[in-house]
């Protein structure tokens, strides 16, 4: 089992995650926020197969309820109201984990086999590891991870693992009443965007797009567009994210560091960090390319 | 639906109007989706609020609320004027030739016989000059002035687009671009399907707003095409099959009548229900009514309805007025009724002016509640403060509830919008004490039976003699009642030739088998075929598609006789080509027709003068109404019974539905003066009504109440989201969260601004959401002058800084 | 992209007693690093349709134990069926959050009664609750029921007591409320459907 595991955080080349198969079909979700009413069936299907329930909140006026991601939330409905030549959209984006080809929060995690990406592409937290430090929040471009207060550990999406890992779709997306969230290889998943966006553009969207970032090496949850130009129009997705500096220089302190010797040196970090403001370093060489 | 929810992905153009599917149809709404990716079709979502499904349509088109019949008139015109029509439907499949009576009128606002006193019409000139045989006089020429078709062209033609903007507030250049995409589908080879909930029903006009549309969709030659149709999307899981059977005041299961105390006998009932056929050759299917009254009948009272006792007809209630819900709300405020059973529906939340059930409630001797859930209309009496703020000591009902079965706890069949009938298994006990919902009803009928079979009292028989032959009386199986409704034969059942068709005792496989001699059974003619010799047809579990179509028909079983389209007939020309090739689903195969699709059609051969729309005594789509209508055999703007205009541009003197039913304790109308705005209630797709505020994964989804207004009407309130406002009627007020977007829009209308407040009603004082005031509160009990279905989606409220 | 100072402060304060133990060497062994097993293995499943709005979407029920006699069904896990030609699979959210629907909170256990007057439900009996139910409908029958009009035409009608009927109840539960009604002599019957 553990050898579909071909990367894992906090891991240097003597500890190599297997590298022994050979075929390793890459999934990827599409979620086409064009078609998307936003009903959110994603969420409470993932709530349901998960387990989990956050509390019942308020209403502020808007339709985002939960408000945000959370713990207890690992993907919400994120609703924008956009007037653009006098007509009115209403867009909407189910956010989430995008399961990153280069993950942010694994770089950054200090606690070996915390943080683990599997070889088709998903990006999984080993909850029983986390040490609830919270770089991988910090590590993340998109905003993703949250710290339970209760247990301190940082939970996201699965992609549901126990699902795909043998052979069914994410619940989410086996849900989406109008196939806006679709599943399968990431070839098949380019194939399908790709129709979407030239039906898209022959009905006048002439930036649709697929957003696929390279700026974390693609992601293994993409989205379709109406306005691939401008993906912040869609709940702030960002344009260019790319993992941040910081998260290279936390790995270059602690990578050689036994966790012994962690909460000192976080410390030290921290105080750093707030005295000095961000160091600039060049990006560690990842040990798994 | 005339269709199915697969089949809207034949549709070249799905309009959305009257309803909102994907907020609350989003399963079915995939079919649009689907229509939209794959064949390359065009939406178009014409409501007040810009919705879900306007988020993903082509065209959204803004409509003041209430004002659909102007819209959609305002096409037919240009359809007409521009001669946008499908010439040879229109001539042959609809009543356009059909030549009206002379002393049929229309004058400012009035059809011809209307009685001001009794605001009803005396429907006699709306009906078809007949010759000496009794049957329609015609002009497929279209030149008399008298056909229905000029008498259409004519009435229509004040809707012009100068019209609609000023009465619907929509501007000239959306309604062109509406009209023109109306228009593409005219061809025989573009169907338009119609999606429409109860954003049509829920309104004083809401019968005509349907009956504007199918206008339209005849005149387009749309109707019987797949991708085609009128389709009404239920909203709850077995509103069609509770309606199929019947569960109304004036209903019988079948679409058949309850008597009235006006026929005191079958034959009197029979004589005056069956139509007699309009145009020679006519299959007009009704014309077999007496076959399956008898045979339901027979399902009543088993071997106690004999010819001699005219099958015990005496034994059924003989209706003396409608006493439909809201009548009887109003009869229960007045104390004229004693009890009330009220099963899985929790009317307090549901039902107009919710203040007024209270009282109505409250005046009951005994309330007896079925429901699995705890709810609002079984609590009625406790105070919850400012939510429900009511005196217990000083409310003298008894309540019972009774803990019933939800969908996995129980077995049977219920029939989705398509006329799906599906069966389902159990998976799980009742929790507790529960006991499923038929055990429930038939525990109340055993009961009541040991009481008079051990005192005796009033009315023994029709008590008594009601057949309830089940293995165990106090739990009839659901198969047993399902074979029940399908029927059987009494006796060996021979055809024309002699030929043993069924034997005694088998099940029928077609309600053409029933007969009215009392030889036969059947609770519910049009669900024969359900459960046969050849076991529950509503359990098959094919989903083939050999047409590509979406037909599927092994997939369940679909009244009446599996049949997925309905008057599918008319999707072929009257040589039976089809009107567009692509779209195939029957074919004459030289001796009978056959196809993908189970016929709706007798046996006449291609060419034959018999046409397509069976049930009809003249065989055609009826562009004018002959005599059913409350209001007018043709649709007319009026505006809501709370208008903001206090006028109606077209006729003043005739501002609202002029038949609309209008009862002393509803008179209570909000002066636009003091309620400038207009409300409109409606659901989330997150919730179902106020079911699932017990739920707590959805309570998560949108936890609290909150009604929308637009940035205009915002500004004028002084709030901003997610500030508290108080919104008021003449009847109530509740106070919620303001919710501040983009999706309402004020209108122009006649000279003035309109303001929309769209009020989503699924919290009240029970349940794991935030506990707030029902949005019923706010509502009228004055409805549909045909349906008696409430103006929700239009009446008068303030809004204020709460 | 660079973590501003704001950001960086939120990092911190995430809270980093309650797990560290973890990370000083006290975490549990390499077995329990896997992925959550899959809960449906050997679950029974159940076909069954949505009791939602009328698009009728199929759903698998799926309920713990795999059919034994010993064993007492429970479900814990509904998802669409992807045989299903309209739904395909596929769920709204109101059929995606059944599973709370079934074991609300708010579920009725058992029958009970809330006297004239009082502000509270007593629990009571299915057979105390069905008699005193069948007593007050004989009691109301009896003294209202109308056997003919004022013209003397056979109306068997009983005025005085309504059914308000659910549109989320079978077709076969449907059919026995039609009969009840109509043996009762009922006139004063609508159920739902156009609210």
């Amino acid at each position: 089992m553990t050898q579909d595991l071909i990367q894992r955080s906090a891991t240097n080349d003597l500890t190599q995650a297997p590298q022994v198969r050979d075929f390793q079909q890459q999934v990827a979700k599409l979620i086409d926020t064009t078609i998307c009413i936003g009903c959110k069936a994603c969420q409470v299907a993932c709530s349901e197969w998960n387990d989990y329930r956050p509390e019942i909140g308020h209403t502020v006026g808007v339709y985002d309820n939960p408000a945000d991601l959370g713990p207890k939330a690992w993907t919400v409905m994120r609703y924008n109201e956009v007037v653009e030549n006098g007509k009115l959209q209403w867009l909407m984006r189910k956010d989430g984990c995008m399961h990153c080809e280069d993950p942010g929060c694994l770089k950054s995690c200090p606690v070996p086999g915390a943080i683990v990406k599997h070889a088709n592409g998903i990006v999984d937290f080993v909850s029983d590891l986390c040490t609830g430090c919270g770089y991988c929040i910090a590590g993340c471009p998109f905003n993703i991870p949250r710290q339970n207060p209760v247990d301190k550990r940082v939970y996201k999406c699965t992609l549901c693992i126990d699902r795909v890992s043998v052979g069914q779709e994410p619940a989410c997306v086996k849900t989406c009443p109008t196939s806006a969230i679709m599943f399968g290889s990431k070839e098949g998943m380019k194939v399908r965007a790709d129709e979407r966006v030239a039906e898209l553009q022959s009905r006048g969207f002439a930036n649709a797009g697929l957003y696929d970032p390279q700026g974390v090496g693609g992601t293994h949850v993409m989205y379709v567009l109406h306005h691939a130009d401008r993906p912040e129009l869609y709940g702030g997705l960002p344009k260019d994210p790319a993992i941040s500096p910081m998260v290279s220089f936390w790995k270059g302190i602690f990578k050689p560091l036994a966790a012994v010797g962690f909460i000192a040196t976080f410390a030290a970090a921290a105080l750093h960090y707030i005295g000095s403001g961000p160091v600039t370093e060049d990006d560690e060489e990842d040990h798994h390319d | 639906m005339t269709n199915h929810w697969v089949d809207i992905k034949n549709a070249n153009l799905v309009v959305i109007m009257g309803g909102n599917p994907a907020e609350a149809h989003p399963v079915g709404f995939r079919w649009v989706v689907d229509a939209k990716i794959h064949n390359n079709a065009k939406v178009m979502v014409i409501d007040p609020r810009f919705t879900r499904s306007a988020a993903v349509a082509d065209e959204y088109v803004p409509l003041r609320s209430g004002t659909d019949i102007t819209f959609l008139l305002g096409v037919a015109n240009y359809l007409l004027s521009n001669d946008k029509i499908q010439h040879e439907y229109v001539l042959n499949y609809t009543n356009a030739s059909f030549l009206v009576r002379d002393d049929f009128s229309f004058n400012e606002g009035l059809f011809s016989g209307y009685d001001a006193q009794k605001r009803i019409y005396d429907k006699a000139s709306w009906a078809y000059q007949l010759d000496e045989h009794g049957f329609a006089k015609r002009d497929p020429s279209l030149s008399n002035p008298r056909c229905v078709f000029n008498l259409l062209k004519e009435h229509v033609s004040r809707y012009t687009p100068e019209i609609v903007e000023n009465i619907c507030g929509t501007t000239q250049e959306r309604f062109k671009v509406a009209c023109e995409l109306f228009a593409e589908t005219a061809t025989p080879d573009k169907t338009m399907t119609s999606l429409y909930a109860l954003g049509w029903t829920e309104h004083t006009v809401g019968s005509q707003n349907i009956r504007a549309m199918a206008i339209i969709q005849l005149l387009l030659g749309n109707i019987g095409m797949p991708g085609g149709g009128i389709n009404a999307l239920r909203g709850h899981t077995n509103v069609q099959g509770i309606t199929d059977l019947g569960i109304m005041a004036t209903a019988l299961p079948g679409y058949l009548a309850l008597p009235s105390e006006k026929f005191p006998d079958l034959p009197t009932f029979l004589a005056a229900v069956t139509p007699k056929t309009l145009v020679q050759g006519q299959v007009n299917y009704w014309g077999n009514y007496s076959k399956f009254f008898v045979s339901l009948l027979k399902s009543f009272y088993g071997d106690k309805a004999t010819p001699e006792n005219h099958f015990g007809y005496d034994w059924l209630p003989k209706w003396d007025r409608l006493n439909d819900f809201m009548y009887t709300m109003s009869a229960m405020e007045d104390g004229k009724l004693n009890g009330c059973i009220c099963q899985g529906i929790n009317l307090l939340a549901s039902f107009p002016d919710s203040n007024k059930s209270i009282r109505a409630l409250s005046k009951l001797k005994y309330l007896v509640v079925i429901d699995p859930m705890d709810n609002e209309t079984s609590c009625f009496w406790q105070n919850h403060g400012e939510f429900n703020d009511v005196n217990p000591a000083s409310i003298q009902t008894e309540v019972f509830r009774l803990p019933s079965s939800c969908f996995a706890e129980e077995e049977g069949a219920l029939v989705n919008s398509g006329r799906l009938l599906q069966w389902h298994w159990k998976g799980a006990d009742v929790p507790g004490e529960g006991r499923d919902d038929s055990e429930c009803i038939a525990g109340i009928m055993m009961a009541v039976r040991r009481l008079y079979e051990s005192e005796g009292g009033k009315a023994v028989e029709p008590l008594l003699n009601m057949s309830w032959n089940y293995v165990n009386p106090e739990a009839p199986a659901a198969e047993a009642v399902a074979k029940e409704m399908n029927g059987r034969a009494l006796v060996d059942l021979t055809d024309a030739g002699g030929n043993v068709v069924l034997h005694k005792g088998q099940l029928l496989s077609s309600f053409a088998q029933m007969r009215d001699d009392g030889t036969t059974t059947g609770g519910c003619w049009i669900f024969t075929g359900s459960w046969t010799e050849a076991g529950n047809q509503m359990a098959r579990r094919s989903n083939a598609d050999p047409s590509g179509l979406g037909v599927m028909p092994g997939w369940a079983w679909a009244w009446p006789l599996n049949r997925r389209v309905l008057y599918n007939r008319a999707s072929l020309d009257p040589q039976g080509k089809p009107w567009d090739p692509k779209r195939k689903l029957l074919w004459w195969n030289g001796a009978a027709w056959t196809g993908y699709d189970v016929p709706d059609f007798g046996a006449a051969p291609p060419g034959s003068a018999v046409m397509p729309f069976i049930m009809q005594a003249d065989g055609v789509g009826g562009l004018f109404a002959q005599g059913k209508m409350a209001e007018g055999p043709f649709p007319e703007h009026y505006e809501p019974i709370e208008t903001p205009l206090g006028t109606n541009p077209l006729h003043p003197n005739v501002v609202s539905n002029p038949v609309t039913r209008i009862m002393k304790n509803d008179d209570n109308f909000g002066d636009p003066k003091k309620y400038p705005y207009v409300a409109t209630t409606y659901r989330l797709t997150e919730h179902f009504h106020t079911l699932t505020k017990s739920s707590k994964l959805n309570a998560i989804t949108q936890p609290e109440a909150f009604a929308e207004i637009s940035e205009t009407l915002a500004k004028k309130v002084g709030v901003q989201s997610g500030d508290m406002i108080k919104v008021s009627s003449s009847r109530g007020a509740i106070k919620l969260k303001a919710a501040v977007t983009k999706r309402i829009q004020m209108f122009k209308v006649n000279g003035q601004e309109v303001e929309t407040v769209g009020l989503p009603i699924h919290w009240g004082f029970k349940g794991v959401a935030v506990k707030g005031y029902l949005a019923n509160r706010l509502t009228t009990a004055v409805g549909d002058a045909n349906a008696q279905t409430p103006e929700y989606k239009a009446f008068l409220v303030n809004v204020e800084k709460a | 992209m660079q973590v501003n100072r704001r950001q960086f402060f939120k990092i911190c304060s995430g809270g980093m007693a309650g797990t560290t133990l973890a990370a000083l060497g006290f975490a549990p062994g390499t077995a329990l690093a896997q992925t959550r097993q899959y809960k449906l293995l050997r679950a029974r499943e159940v076909r069954n349709t949505c009791p939602y709005c009328s698009v009728g979407c199929g759903v698998l029920m799926y309920s713990m134990n795999d059919g034994a006699g010993n064993a007492k069904n429970s479900i814990f896990h509904i998802e669409g069926d992807p045989d299903h030609p309209v739904s395909r699979g596929a769920l709204c959210p109101k059929g995606a959050g059944l599973i709370d629907f079934i074991h609300s909170k708010d579920r009725l256990q058992y029958p009970e009664v809330r006297e004239p007057g009082t502000d509270k439900w007593k629990r009571i009996s299915w057979e105390d609750a069905l008699s005193r139910i069948a007593r007050h409908i004989k009691d109301d029958r009896d003294a209202n029921f109308v056997e003919r009009n004022t013209d003397g035409v056979t109306v068997n009608r009983l005025p005085t007591l309504s059914m308000m009927a659910s549109t989320s109840i079978t077709n076969e539960a449907g059919f026995l409320t039609q009969k009840l009604t109509r043996a009762l002599g009922l006139i004063h019957v609508d159920n739902i459907a156009r609210v």
